[in-house]
């Protein structure tokens, strides 16, 4: 028989069976490939306004510390993360949000009136008032937190961690 | 290129010889009632396949169970999709090796020399319910609770020994996280290894016996 001009039987099936078993992968290998890779896909945005109340309950010039919780979600499971927050007032009117984790290991520290001072009971860090190291194993200030008033309401920038 | 580098392992491995034996041998003139078998080892495969899926987002314990269902059905994408042939797969194994069943039994097929093959048959039929029983009550709602809590019971209603069959197969006297943790090693461990196993034995009296050819009028 002569050779014809046009692919033959052999070359088409060939040609048939690769597309028809490539869009059978894709059809079952994008849906499984999907499903492994989602949760790193998944952008977890924890910012959020934290009402802290009345600016009226806050005293100018003393830190006050605000307590909240924030729940964290990683796929199935919940974590209740407590953070503190110092509330200071200024004299002027502006207000000075720090967290109370000691930047050096991650403490709590306390307000201390006598010293003014904040303490860290674990290694015993020293930081002023406005969060500014005096003596200790820190290596920087206490972390402020963002803040902004609403009403005569305080409200306190939390940047999911 | 392909030619000589399957040459190379053909020769090593024997894989014509594999192809002749296994998928060139000879069968009588059959029907789609012969299909069933490998509908069944196509689900089996298929339910391996998805269960190990499921696996990478399902934890086996009370506090997580049901919330990492949900986590795969809402929250991973096309996890509705492989729990839904999973789940569907599952009902539908069932189904297909209780038709094989009976399609070897009407057809006489289970007769001699392929008794033991009927053997193995029956206890993959076992199996097969079992790991539907032990699957049902992972998703830890309260269907999957109380089916299995009156699954038990009725395995303990055995005389003399039933209560202690009912607190092997629970771990205890209640439903509890240990029932769980033992459902849960037993479906995706214990019977699929065994299952696995039996299905080599039952596909290799297969292919040395051959399959029985429909019953004729004289039979």
């Amino acid at each position: 028989m002569a050779r014809s001009p046009h692919m033959s039987r052999q070359e088409f099936v060939s040609i048939v069976a690769a597309a028809a078993g490539t869009i059978m992968g894709a059809i079952i290998g994008i849906p499984a490939i999907g499903y492994l890779i989602t949760p790193a896909l998944q952008k977890i945005s924890a910012d959020a306004w934290i009402a802290a109340g009345s600016v009226a309950n806050y005293p100018v010039g003393i830190p006050t510390l605000f307590n909240f919780n924030r729940t964290k979600v990683n796929g199935w499971e919940k974590t209740v993360n407590s953070y503190g927050v110092f509330i200071i007032p200024h004299e002027d009117g502006s207000i000075l949000a720090l967290s109370n984790k000691c930047t050096h290991l991650s403490c709590r520290v306390n307000w201390d009136p006598e010293l003014s001072d904040y303490v860290c009971p674990c290694h015993n860090a020293h930081f002023g008032i406005d969060g500014q190291i005096i003596s200790g194993p820190q290596p920087r200030p206490l972390d402020p937190y963002e803040t902004k008033i609403e009403e005569g309401n305080l409200f306190i920038h939390f940047i999911g961690s | 290129m392909f030619q000589k580098t399957f040459n190379w392992l053909d020769e090593r491995l024997g894989l014509n010889t594999i192809y002749n034996t296994v998928l060139d041998r000879k069968v009588p003139k059959v029907n789609w009632w012969f299909t069933l078998g490998s509908a069944s080892l196509f689900l089996f495969l298929l339910q391996g396949i998805t269960g190990i899926m499921l696996s990478v987002y399902y934890v086996p314990s009370p506090d997580h169970a049901y919330d990492s269902i949900q986590y795969i059905m809402t929250g991973v994408s096309f996890g509705w999709l492989i729990r839904g042939i999973h789940h569907w797969g599952a009902s539908l194994m069932v189904l297909i090796v209780f038709i094989h069943m009976l399609r070897t039994y009407y057809f006489g097929a289970y007769k001699y020399p392929r008794e033991f093959t009927w053997v193995t048959g029956v206890l993959l039929l076992l199996l097969t319910l079992g790991m539907g029983f032990t699957g049902y009550l992972l998703p830890w709602n309260q269907r999957a609770y109380w089916a299995t809590t009156v699954g038990t019971s009725i395995a303990g209603t055995v005389p003399f020994i039933g209560n202690f069959i009912n607190m092997v197969l629970r771990g205890g006297s209640d439903l509890s996280a240990v029932t769980l943790a033992r459902f849960f090693s037993v479906h995706i461990w214990w019977f699929p290894a065994l299952i696995a196993g039996l299905i080599g034995v039952h596909l290799y009296m297969v292919i040395r016996l051959g399959i029985s050819s429909l019953p004729k009028e004289e039979d």
